[in-house]
């Protein structure tokens, strides 16, 4: 790789040991793919480590060595959402011990990212581009970011250019400014290997479409057709969430990091199908191949016939607009039924400074409470790691959280038919 | 039946010792995370997803696969193993190695001085050869003996 002048005196320690190891990890990781060099980082960091687990010793100590070094990030910077909330999920004194062992160096934890560069204490959601957390970087821009699912919407949906970078490595490459030149940095790296046709007769079900695209591409890059058909061609706030909630899917269930769709996504817009290489794979989604995947999907329930006892809407975190509509759709769903409140806990997730503003809308507190739903900044991954939380039979309609847990996937319109008193279909 | 492959050294190192098999890409938050979590001693693949690997021990033997997939924490999830002593002792791949996992054992060596011999681009036919509780000698060049 070929670095400046800069670049290589802080490589030979001439900004203190610490800074130079933060580089050494940079430039041995830009080497692995064939960087030809460092490019500088446009916009601010989104980091995925979030939770004090006191296993992760190796994270504490080095980030214990960056702040005696004195080191801040430049610009603030956001991190995935905590793994607790004690004061609106209903958690029992058993749970709660368990989790202040699982957690045990949350506080800790927190101080120390506060110490490197933190935004606030609202910083902490997996969906930093929202408009209420801001930290939205423009096409384009060059990021070292990781958490999956905000890494696929940066590339896709907003065009920036960031390689799924694993945890750490991130802040490692906000500290020198500088994220390596490969993959998604490049406009090579930006093709697809793949051109999805997507022919089923109505709109997929995002999570489930997301999933087999993931599961069949893996890594690769889909350029997708038909879709736009069903979403139309401008990204919309309802579009932006459809695809948020698809490529989440798509992470977790392969490791997808940039999807086009055509018609509709920046860049596909712009370049159109010359985004496709020549020797691309072609996967045909119809209706009967949604149907398999989702019926694929193992059941990790003890007891698979379980009265579901918990649910989890948002995972990723629902945007402002997910939040009103999930609350009008519950609503409704329980007035048909004539029921005045949900028959299964149920927890909408959403980032603090989202969950502040639809509270200060008019009547919020009061419809949530009336429905009996919960409205967190939690990370429900995180909850359902705790092996009591992961015994209960515990609904979701996300399939990254399926994905990491034992959590029974629905699809939406199930998932409102359950915890409106009914059955899935 | 013996069979010798050359791959890139990614982390180098000399290792003998069995292998488990993955042919599908290895979830490393999912494999590694109930294990972990409970602070075992030997962790064993809690991926539901993974027919390959789920349940089988994963601590201290070379795991040989295409690539990791999932979240990204998979790099820094790598780097606790290792440095925790309770990771494998060797990955090898039979494609290019991927960004979260090249993260990892590169934060595992900078950072905890540790090592997990890695090794890319050792083809398909690697795959198809190696099987589970396989003998794997590794060479500090990238080359794999295998059987």
């Amino acid at each position: 790789m070929k670095l400046t002048k800069a670049e290589k005196d802080i490589l030979a320690g001439a900004g203190g040991e610490v800074k130079r190891k933060a580089m050494e990890t940079v430039v041995r990781y830009g080497d692995t793919f064939g960087a030809t060099r460092l490019a500088p980082i446009d916009h601010n960091l989104h980091m995925v480590t979030s939770m004090g687990i006191p296993l992760l010793t190796p994270v504490f100590e080095l980030m214990d060595e960056l702040i005696a070094a004195g080191i801040r990030l430049e610009r603030p910077f956001t991190v995935d959402p905590r793994p607790v909330d004690y004061s609106t999920l209903n958690v029992s004194p058993l749970k709660k011990i368990v989790f202040r062992i699982m957690y045990g160096k949350q506080a800790a934890y927190e101080k120390q990212l506060e110490k490197i560069g933190l935004k606030d204490s609202n910083a902490f959601t997996c969906a930093c581009y929202l408009d209420e957390v801001g930290n939205i970087p423009k096409k384009g821009d060059i990021l070292a970011w990781s958490e999956s699912s905000a890494v696929i919407y940066a590339n896709s949906v907003l065009g920036a250019r960031s390689n799924r970078n694993s945890g750490l490595i991130e802040l490692l490459c906000g500290i020198v400014g500088r994220a390596p030149e490969f993959g998604f940095l490049t406009d090579r790296g930006r093709m697809a290997d793949w051109v999805i046709e997507v022919k089923a007769s109505k709109t997929p079900e995002a999570q489930v479409l997301g999933s087999a695209i993931g599961m069949k591409v893996m890594e690769d890059v889909p350029y997708i057709l038909g879709l736009d058909g069903h979403l139309g061609g401008n990204l919309t706030q309802e579009v932006k969430d459809y695809l948020k909630d698809m490529g989440a899917a798509m992470a977790s269930n392969g490791a997808v990091g940039l999807y086009h769709i055509d018609r509709l996504t920046p860049e596909a817009r712009e370049k159109k199908k010359s985004l496709v290489k020549k020797k691309a794979r072609t996967y045909v989604i119809d209706d009967a191949e949604l149907e398999r995947v989702y019926r694929a999907y193992p059941l990790m329930w003890k007891k698979p016939d379980a009265r579901p006892k918990l649910c989890f809407i948002g995972c990723p975190h629902l945007s402002l607009a997910q939040v009103r509509s999930w609350l009008s759709r519950i609503e409704d769903a329980l007035s048909r039924r004539g029921r005045r409140s949900v028959a299964v806990r149920t927890v909408l997730t959403t980032a603090p400074d989202v969950a502040a503003a639809f509270m200060r809308e008019n009547g919020a507190s009061a419809r949530l409470r009336r429905a009996g739903l919960s409205l967190s900044s939690i990370c429900p991954l995180m909850y359902m790691n705790n092996p009591l939380c992961g015994r209960e039979p515990v609904i979701t309609n996300s399939n990254k959280l399926r994905t990491y847990t034992t959590a029974r996937y629905y699809r939406d319109g199930d998932i409102l038919d359950i915890i409106a008193g009914g059955r899935a279909k | 039946m013996k069979k010798t492959f050359k791959g890139r050294a990614i982390i180098p190192g000399e290792w003998t010792g069995t292998c488990v098999v993955s042919r599908q890409g290895m979830n490393t938050l999912a494999s590694f995370q109930k294990g972990a979590l409970a602070g075992k001693k030997t962790i064993h693949c809690s991926d539901q997803n993974n027919p390959d690997l789920y349940g089988k021990a994963l601590t201290g033997v070379a795991v040989c696969l295409p690539k990791t997939i999932g979240s990204t924490t998979g790099g820094m999830v790598l780097q606790t193993v290792a440095a925790r002593g309770v990771g494998p002792a060797a990955l090898l791949f039979s494609e290019r190695i991927d960004s979260l996992a090249a993260g990892g054992v590169i934060l595992a060596k900078v950072w905890n001085d540790t090592s997990v011999v890695t090794v890319d681009g050792l083809g398909d036919e690697f795959l198809r050869h190696v099987r589970d509780g396989m003998t794997v000698r590794i060479e500090p060049d990238g080359t794999v003996v295998a059987g």
